[in-house]
Order: C-alpha cells, then structure tokens, then sequence
C-alpha cells in the first residue's frame, strides 16, 4: 500500500498553514499539489538549458527538444499509446476538446447527425458538442443518470443509432464522482459505428488508463489535475482520426515546406503543434507521470478506493444531522470525490466556515451546473483526494462539518 | 468560533436566521432581481416609493447566509428613508466593504449594516454582501435589468 506519509513529505506546500491551522487541501479535482521534484524540474529547466525546440543546433536546444520529446514518450508509455506521436500537447483538457470539436467534428458531424454525451458532463465536454450540433443541425442528446448518480445503460443503449457519430463521456464526473463504465460502452458505441472520446480529466491522475485496452477513439486529460504544472493538457487519438483532422493552428513549427501561397504540414505530432510549445510544463508533467509510476496508478486506485471506502462508512453521521451525499454509495462505482448539501447551510457559507479550520473545499456547481441543478440544489459543498491525503483529513472534514453544522442551528 | 471579530458573528446569524422585511410586497412601485451566477444567489427585490420616501421594502429568494443576512439589515436600515439619503447609505456600505475607510456621517449612516464590515477581509464574499444593495440601488435609480454580480 502506498506510504502517504512519505508522499507528503514530498510536497512542500502540505507543510503551511491557512489562517492559522494545518492546511487540509481537499480540492484535488479542481487543481492538484505539486512534489518538489516537478517543482524543481521547471526551475531545472529555466536555469540550465532552456532554450527553444526542434530548430536548433546547438547544444542547449538539443537538450531542450529531448527532455521535450522525452516527456511526450513517458506520457505514451503512461497511458500505453501505441506510439508518442499520437500524444499532442495542449494547454488542458478543455482545450483538448474544443480541437476534437473543430479539427474532427465540423469535418465529420452532418445535418442529421447525433452526438451523445451524459447528463454528468462537464462543460468543457458539454459546450462545444452544443455548438457543434447548432452549427451543423445535428442532434446532441444526453444519456441520463438514475437517483444514485449512475448512468442508465439501458438508456444509453437505446440511444444508439446508426445516426450517432460520437458518443463523448466524462470517465470520472467531478460533480459526484460517478465512475462510469466505458469499457463496455466504448465496445457498445463502436458496434454502431460512432466514435468514443474519452474525458479523463478526473481518471487518468488517480487510475491506470491503457488507451489500446479500453480503444477509446480519443482521450483527453490535463497535466494540473495529475501532479503536473497548470497550462499543459494531452490529446490523445488514433492515428486515422489524426491523419484525416486538419490543424486548427496554423504556423510556425507544424510545417514542411512554404512558399508565399502555400504550406504542407509536418507529419504527427508536430502537425497539431504551431509555434514554441509549453516546453517547461511539459517537461514537468513528464516528471510528473515519472512520480506517479514510482508509486505506481494501481496502488494509488487501491488507496483511493480505500480512502472513499472509509469517508463512505462515516457518512451516517452526517447524515444524521441532514447532510445529503450525491454520487454512488458504492466505492466501487465512485472515486474518491464527495459532493453533498448540507441543509442548513448555504454552500458558500460552508465553504467560508470550513476555510477558517484549514480545510480547503469547493462549493458552487463545479462546471456541471445543469448536473447540479437537476440534483435539486443550488450548489454544492465538494471535497476531493488525492494519494496524499490522510484518513485523519478525513476525520477532520467530518468533524469540522458537524461543529458548522451545530454553529449554524444553535449559534455559538 | 467563526464568530466574534469574523464573518459569522451572531447578528448576521441571526439575520439570516430571522430575515427581517422577508416575503414579497403587494404592488411594489419597483421590484427588482439580483443574481450571483458565481454561487446560485438570486434575491428579489420589492420598493413602495412615496414621493420621495421608501415607505416599504421587502426582499425575497434564495442565497447564503452573507447575502441573506445583508439584505435584511439592509431593508432594516432603509425603511423610511429618503431615496437621496438611500444612496449616501449605498456608497458608505460600498466604500465599508471593500475595506476603505469612512469618516464619521457614514459610520452614523451605516446604522446596524457595520456588522458587514468583517466582509471586507474575505473578497471572495463582498458579491454576496453587495448583491442586495446592488439591486436596490438599480431599482432606485430607474434601471430595470436583472442585476448581476459579474
């Protein structure tokens, strides 16, 4: 099992205090903390062999295009592409999927088309398919969930058409938490022929992900949720999908051969890659994936899992006093992701109150406000972990919101 | 524990408890709607003008405990007032929770809406303190948009 003890000492920033207590960072799916091995990594970088990559020939752009190209290698390996230059740098997962929008879907969705997508998306996989189908006069419909949070299978099965084209899933809702069953509908939207983009954003950081296994068509995910430094996010998909989109930027680095009225574009990756790349926050995020493969995905699921499991069991008691947990009660079918209401108290009230005891929550409609809104709230309270939060965390969470639970109906 | 010096001291509690001036008035010369899209807070707004004179003021909707216990106070404190003397209240409250300092005659305006002063030491709350006081404000100079926080 993974040692959090020693996971911790590694990031610094576990180590201050907010308004005078330890600080109980329990955001992860908004942003992640960083080890001081990323961290140095990008300080490494600047101080000791930045420089600009591909076109040079000296010694110091050779070192920068390696480590560059070393870190689009690790994140292959790391989700088991077939091959590097399937991975395409991009600035995060949102940025992922609006180029799946343009540089796939206006070629590829007609008047008449459908594209599926669940009710737990979040926006930034739910907005641009909008967009796309208005634009196109074709059909977006959303696969619904039942009381617990789950997709209705049944459901989705149904609305498998010869007409779908794209079925686009968030793998693990930030919302709630719901793990949702691609494999088997990966395998499902294939049989009609559609493709499947994968949204990983809240999957690849906490679980192994293997791209051939589960053949998704395409995956998106961001460095900042995995340990990784902010502006720098993967698009992953097949070599046939890549090979028929045409690049959205246009420019410098992704070319072959220009003259004043044409150009030709350079072969896979570069062809999606125009002008200088985030060359430090990719090295980073490679340094990142290195981190995680040491303490290895599947300890870090099992630790989760464990971690969801024992936050589960003490929900009673906050279900005494009226809290309402959104999501599967099942660990199996959650990540370690916890939205809730409390009655009495209003999300940003909470949110306030559980910030003066250190603990770092989210409160709002975490860019899933139709979600939400169908949850009949108006907001919720979301605490999320990762591999380096403790079960004392836990303890911690729980007693600090019963104390602003009982604050709030009998004052102080 | 949160209370004494901080946000949640016991008279917004108890505003937020108890709103006072809660429930929608009948024929309101002007009512208005304020919304926080950041947090879900909407709240209406209800006037009865007389010449130049707020003879009722009322609120409703739904939002959390800063922005609730604000509009409260707020009604409390503008209950009978002149319109001209609303927006001297209005600025003061403004200039109070965004930490600048007042002199004397805003102090004395404010009334009981100091209690709000604590909002200035978390930014991230001023929108909800603000947002009642927004919409009274459009309301009272003519504006018939929803208000909005953003």
């Amino acid at each position: 099992m993974l040692n959090v003890e020693n996971i911790r000492e590694d990031f610094p920033i576990l180590t201050r205090e907010v308004h005078g207590k330890p600080l109980v960072y329990l955001d992860n799916a908004a942003t992640t903390q960083k080890p001081i091995q990323v961290i140095d990594s990008l300080v490494e970088y600047y101080k000791n062999y930045n420089s600009n990559v591909h076109r040079g020939v000296h010694l110091l752009s050779v070192e920068a295009t390696d480590q560059f190209e070393l870190a689009r290698e690790k994140i292959s390996t790391f989700i088991n592409a077939k091959n590097s230059e399937l991975i395409i740098w991009t600035r995060n997962a949102s940025e992922s999927l609006n180029l799946v929008a343009y540089m796939w879907g206006r070629k590829n969705i007609h008047s008449g088309d459908e594209i599926l997508v669940t009710a737990l998306e979040h926006h930034s996989n739910l907005i641009p398919w909008q967009e796309l189908a208005k634009e196109k006069g074709a059909f977006l419909k959303i696969i619904p969930i039942d009381g617990d949070g789950c997709l209705d299978l049944e459901a989705y099965k149904e609305m498998l058409t010869s007409k779908t084209k794209l079925v686009s899933v968030i793998h693990v809702s930030n919302a709630i938490g719901t793990i949702n069953p691609v494999e088997n509908m990966i395998e499902m939207a294939h049989d009609v022929g559609a493709k499947f983009l994968l949204d990983g954003a809240q999957s690849v950081p906490h679980m192994p992900i293997d791209v051939q296994d589960l053949n998704c068509d395409f995956l998106v995910f961001s460095g900042h949720k995995m340990m990784g430094p902010t502006g720098i996010g993967v698009l992953y998909a097949k070599k046939e999908l890549l090979d028929d989109m045409d690049p959205l930027y246009t420019g410098g680095e992704m070319v072959l051969e220009v003259t004043y009225e044409n150009a030709t574009w350079a072969p896979l990756p570069m062809k999606f890659e125009a002008g200088t790349p985030n060359i430090a926050d990719a090295i980073g995020l490679g340094v990142a994936v290195d981190y995680l493969t040491n303490i290895g995905m599947d300890s870090i699921h099992d630790y989760e899992k464990s971690i969801a499991e024992y936050a589960l069991k003490k929900f009673p008691v906050l279900e005494e006093k009226g809290v309402v947990l959104f999501g599967p009660k099942d660990p199996n079918l959650r990540g370690a992701i916890f939205s809730f209401h409390t009655p009495t108290i209003h999300p940003h009230d909470l949110g306030t109150i559980m910030d003066h005891m250190g603990i770092a929550l989210r409160t709002g409609h975490h860019c899933a406000m139709p979600l939400v809104k169908s949850l009949g709230v108006p907001a919720t309270a979301r605490a999320s972990l990762y591999a380096y939060n403790t079960y004392q965390e836990v303890d911690m969470l729980i007693d600090g919101l019963i104390e602003a639970i009982e604050y709030f109906e009998n004052g102080s | 524990m949160f209370g004494s010096d901080d946000l949640y001291q016991e008279i917004i509690m108890d505003h937020n408890r108890s709103p006072r001036n809660y429930g929608a008035i009948d024929d309101p010369t002007v009512a208005i709607e304020g919304f926080n899209p950041l947090c879900g807070d909407q709240i209406k707004v209800y006037v009865l003008l007389k010449d130049d004179k707020i003879m009722d003021i009322a609120f409703d909707g739904i939002g959390c405990a800063i922005s609730k216990s604000s509009a409260s106070i707020m009604t409390v404190e503008l209950k009978g007032k002149r319109v001209s003397d609303a927006q001297s209240i209005f600025d003061a409250f403004r200039k109070m929770i965004t930490g600048k300092d007042l002199n004397e005659d805003q102090l004395d305006a404010l009334g009981d809406s100091e209690v709000l002063g604590g909002v200035s030491k978390y930014p991230a709350r001023i929108k909800c303190a603000s947002l009642a006081w927004h919409t009274v404000n459009s309301a009272l100079s003519g504006d018939s948009n929803v208000v909005t926080t953003e």
